[in-house]
């Protein structure tokens, strides 16, 4: 992501479409492997030294019918020679695989953007699934004329280039996105290199596809460089060369959100000293952190697929209790199912991270399309006065960062902590420096061990000056106790109704949560400084977009700055100065107002919404006119 | 690793210092007191020791008990001990829950905790009733029910827990009831058992549903009603009267009479507690003619799902260094050596 934090000159702030960046989407029926393509595209270049920032854009259904438009499936990339935050507003380049892709896509191409498009698709059968008229094809009546169009029979091209290694017809079809990769490194003057390498490795039981599929790559790439192109389409077709992007020198890899969580956990637990137990249950989009931290036992991480969601988060909350640090993690509705165990961590004080991977709600919502409105439901979300630690990623290399934060504070603490990411970060890919373990702070737990002095009774729910209990595995001598879900005496914790007591014991959960906000760094600035007009406050994966906007906006002479919040609950301590400070604030959010809600409660400022709830993330030019309509 | 060697204690010392507070005559009582009877008697320690349970009167037995102990919420005990367990193999691990706290809210997990055949016991008191929310039926209660929520009467069947048991796949089912003797016994050899041990006991609510067993626990009823399996002794009941021999014809267990004392001759099965098709048919006979079948129905060991995690994550580790600076910069990286100027 922001890999450089320079401001944009003028100049540059005022070329819009920046020159220095391409947003290229690659569109097809979700059979056609473009979630594929779209990633070793990412990956060449990521290696050609650009900034990068994907947005994966794929439907709910396994296998949607082919061809249908709600089967479509696409994967943008925005590259190239500034530091990237988002997956950009508009494509320059649309590679459509069939007439659905084409019909979905096309209004969001910028206007004289290119258009690739594979004629083969293009049958009277295809249009009609994708709803086009009866004789209607768009490809031919000039219904594109905003953009520039260039067809080929890819599948044809595709099959040709195959041919010689005897696939059937099916088989060699799926060659196509190869093709199209093929194409699309050669308009963007990436190297080939990268990709026969990983196709020789993922196909390296059946050679034989694998040589197919090369076959297709080096066709794709060879057609765009000596293909005779008309006057018209040569306008379109010629070979884009996005210089690298400035970047602090060191070893970079790319990261999606899923996977930096899931090294961030694994950091985490060892700068904690404690394994991981992570107890988990498969829902979109959270799944791919219980599926990267399987293949890690070797540090110490022991993985658990629970028989539901509850099971999950209980069995890391038994974890905690004997010994490990317990995680979970899931998506807004396991999470509502976890509701009532994360009052039993709160209640009980014991450690546990949870991961919440945002999707689009209420209910099963949009399973695999990205909102930020779990807000509330980490802050209020349970039952009883139930204060609770909450993190929110920016992106998915931060992510690394707040997964270890989450660690810190769940056992420094001994309290449940939650960690928002959504699904725009847990799926996106973007270039990562490798940070140096060594340059982290450690924050060893200490497992009480020692016996109380004869004739005293060990108190389990004494707090340290942090206002934390002690943490004792079971197994320790001298030390036997009970815990439970029961309201309990402050110091013995044996089951205690009395009303002095449970006004007590509320109060000391609660200041033991405020109390991190003194052990967590003040609230900075992003861009710009206190006291300016207007402050763009975001949280979350809008980081990306509100950034970008602030900084055209900034560059065009506005006096706005932009606030990004990690910790959401507790709010850092300095913040409701800060905001006060400040003209006006707008708060863009995927949700209806939630943080907005938030801040407006515990500052009485007056934060006004931004809102996207469309399960799409926001576009850089939705935040400059909510800028400029706040400053007007 | 805990020490894990055989202590001597007394009863005694299993007591907390905690005033216990069911109902006077309560079943669960007798319970807590055949299980402090029974742990000198396993040799372990009480730090080695955790009860977790769910909620309902039951589930508060954690706090009765001098060992470690965690009250959990409605059902989730099974879930949260398979965390205590994988965490800490270690650990003797007991779980108490009720009829409705493990086969109504938390069903689910008891299913899964048996198929896995995680290394614990599970002490399900059966008292066909809810009690702590004052005498709603519940999963195990007989059709006809009367209750505050069924005025009329319960029209829905009720579940057979040693049946769902060992439908989920258990490797041990026993039966007991809350005051009779052979309770300790029953508890030593579902504590001997490696794996899920599955213990039905039936538990008389004084309030709610008193004398609900009473047809086959009162003690004029208790020997031609109860029949006390021992693995290789003949299933003989009713002072060896009676016992139970294989209709082959239905399938199905019949009572017989013994004459003489030659059971053999009767044709009276010998107890096989490996036999799981004998079993399915001890826990599911139709009360009245038949007896209740009590004491150790079924067993028979199966890797615990405990060691086979981590044997697994010990095998998925073998000659890995668990190098995380390895692990961060794996996959396709690129080395940016210096400032590059931007166009």
């Amino acid at each position: 992501m922001a890999t450089a934090a320079r401001e944009l000159t003028p100049h540059e702030a005022s070329a819009h479409p920046a020159p220095e960046s391409i947003v290229v989407r690659f569109a097809g029926d979700s059979g056609d492997g473009m979630q594929l393509t779209g990633g070793q595209f990412t990956l060449s270049t990521a290696l050609a030294g650009n900034d990068l920032a994907t947005f994966p854009d794929f439907p709910a259904e396994i296998r949607a019918p082919q061809g249908t438009t709600f089967g479509v499936s696409a994967f943008q990339i925005n590259f190239g020679s500034t530091a990237i935050e988002t997956a950009g507003d508009q494509p320059d380049v649309l590679v459509a695989m069939n007439p659905a892709a084409l019909k979905v896509n096309a209004e969001a191409l910028k206007p004289g953007g290119l258009i690739i498009a594979d004629e083969g698709e293009f049958t009277a059968r295809n249009l009609a699934k994708a709803g086009y008229p009866e004789g209607v094809n768009p490809l031919t009546d000039g219904s594109l004329g905003r953009w520039q169009l260039m067809s080929f029979n890819i599948s044809q091209l595709t099959m040709d280039a195959v041919k010689p290694f005897g696939l059937g017809n099916k088989e060699a079809l799926r060659c196509k996105n190869m093709w199209t990769l093929g194409l699309a490194l050669w308009m963007f003057d990436r190297s080939r290199e990268p990709i026969v390498h990983w196709l020789q490795a993922k196909f390296a039981k059946s050679p034989e596809l694998a040589e197919a599929n090369i076959a297709a790559l080096n066709a794709g790439h060879a057609f765009g460089e000596t293909a005779e192109i008309g006057a018209d389409a040569a306008r379109g077709l010629h070979q884009h060369h996005v210089a690298p992007a400035p970047a602090e020198p060191g070893l970079y890899r790319t990261v999606t959100g899923a996977e930096s969580i899931s090294l961030g956990l694994v950091a985490g637990s060892k700068l904690a000293g404690v394994d991981m137990f992570f107890g988990g249950y498969p829902i979109t989009p959270a799944s791919a952190i219980l599926h990267h931290l399987s293949r890690l036992k070797e540090f110490g991480v022991t993985t658990f697929q629970a028989e539901d969601e509850i099971a999950a988060i209980a069995s890391a909350i038994g974890a905690s209790y004997a010994g490990k640090l317990g995680v979970t993690s899931s998506s807004g509705p396991g999470i509502a199912l976890k509701g009532e165990a994360m009052g039993l961590a709160i209640m009980t004080e014991l450690p546990l991270v949870i991961v919440n991977s945002q999707r689009g709600g209420p209910s099963t919502g949009l399973p695999t399309k990205t909102e930020q409105s779990d807000l509330y439901q980490a802050v209020y979300g349970r039952n009883g006065d139930a204060p609770m630690p909450v993190i929110a990623a920016a992106s998915p290399a931060d992510a690394f960062d707040c997964a270890i934060e989450a660690c810190r504070i769940a056992t420094q603490f001994m309290t449940p902590v939650m960690l928002l990411t959504d699904g725009y970060i847990a799926n996106a890919a973007e270039p990562w420096k490798v940070p140096d373990m060594a340059a982290y702070q450690a924050f060893p737990v200490s497992f009480r061990t020692d016996p109380p002095a004869e004739g005293e009774a060990f108190l389990p729910y004494a707090r340290d000056a942090k206002g934390a209990r002690p943490w004792v595995k079971p197994g320790t001598p001298g030390l036997l106790h009970r815990i439970g879900g029961i309201e309990k005496k402050e110091g013995s914790g044996n089951i205690d109704y009395a009303p002095p007591n449970h006004q007590a014991m509320t109060d000391a959960r609660k200041a033991k949560v405020d109390g991190i906000a003194a052990h967590i760094p003040p609230q900075s600035i992003a861009l710009g400084e206190a006291g300016s007009r207007l402050v763009v406050v975001g949280w979350g994966s809008t980081f990306g977009p509100i950034h970008q906007a602030v900084r055209r906006a900034r560059a065009r002479g506005l006096d706005v700055s932009h606030i990004h919040l990690r910790h959401i609950w507790p709010l850092p301590a300095n913040l409701g100065d800060l905001l006060r400070s400040f003209g006006a604030i707008i708060v863009p959010e995927m949700n209806t107002g939630q943080l907005k809600t938030v801040l407006r409660d515990q500052f009485l400022v007056d934060a006004r919404p931004l809102s996207k709830v469309s399960g799409q993330p926001f576009r850089i030019a939705e935040i400059e006119a909510a800028i400029e309509r706040a400053l007007s | 690793m805990n020490d894990m060697t055989p202590v001597t204690s007394k009863p005694k010392d299993w007591e907390s210092d905690q005033e216990v507070r069911w109902c006077p005559g309560c079943g669960d009582y007798a319970i807590l007191k055949a299980i402090q009877r029974t742990m000198p008697d396993l040799g372990v320690r009480p730090e080695s020791t955790v009860f977790i349970s769910g909620i309902g009167c039951s589930s508060r037995f954690p706090y009765y008990m001098e060992t470690y102990g965690f009250h959990t919420i409605h059902g989730r005990a099974p879930a949260v001990a398979t965390g205590v367990k994988l965490a800490n193999p270690d650990l003797d691990v007991w779980i108490i829950t009720g009829d409705g706290d493990g086969l109504s809210i938390g069903g689910n997990h008891t299913l899964h905790l048996l198929r896995r055949n995680l290394d614990c016991q599970i002490l399900l008191f059966n008292n066909e009733i809810y009690g702590l929310t004052k005498g709603q039926y519940s999963p195990t209660s007989r059709t006809g029910t009367r209750s505050p929520s069924t005025p009329f009467g319960s029209v829905d069947g009720p579940v057979n827990p040693c049946a769902f048991a060992l439908g989920a796949g258990a490797r041990f089912v026993a039966r007991g009831i809350d005051v009779h003797k052979n309770l300790p016994g029953v508890f030593k050899a579902a504590h001997a058992h490696r794996g899920a041990s599955f213990v039905e006991i039936y538990q008389n609510c004084i309030v709610y549903n008193d004398e609900v067993f009473a047809p086959f626990t009162e003690k004029k009823e208790a020997a031609a009603r109860q029949v006390w399996l021992e693995h290789g002794q003949p299933m003989l009941f009713d002072g060896g009267l009676k016992g139970l021999a294989l209709d082959a014809k239905a399938l199905a267990l019949k009572v017989v009479d013994v004459a003489g004392g030659d059971w053999k001759a009767a044709g009276v099965l010998v107890h096989d507690e490996t036999n799981r098709s004998i079993a399915n048919m001890l826990v599911t006979m139709p009360s009245g003619a038949h007896p209740v079948a009590l004491g150790v129905i079924y067993q028979s060991p199966a890797p615990t799902f405990e060691s086979a995690v981590i044997e697994q994550n010990a095998r998925a580790s073998e000659g890995k260094k668990p190098d995380l600076q390895a692990l961060i910069s794996k996959g396709q990286t690129w080395m940016v050596e210096k400032e590059p100027h931007a166009i």
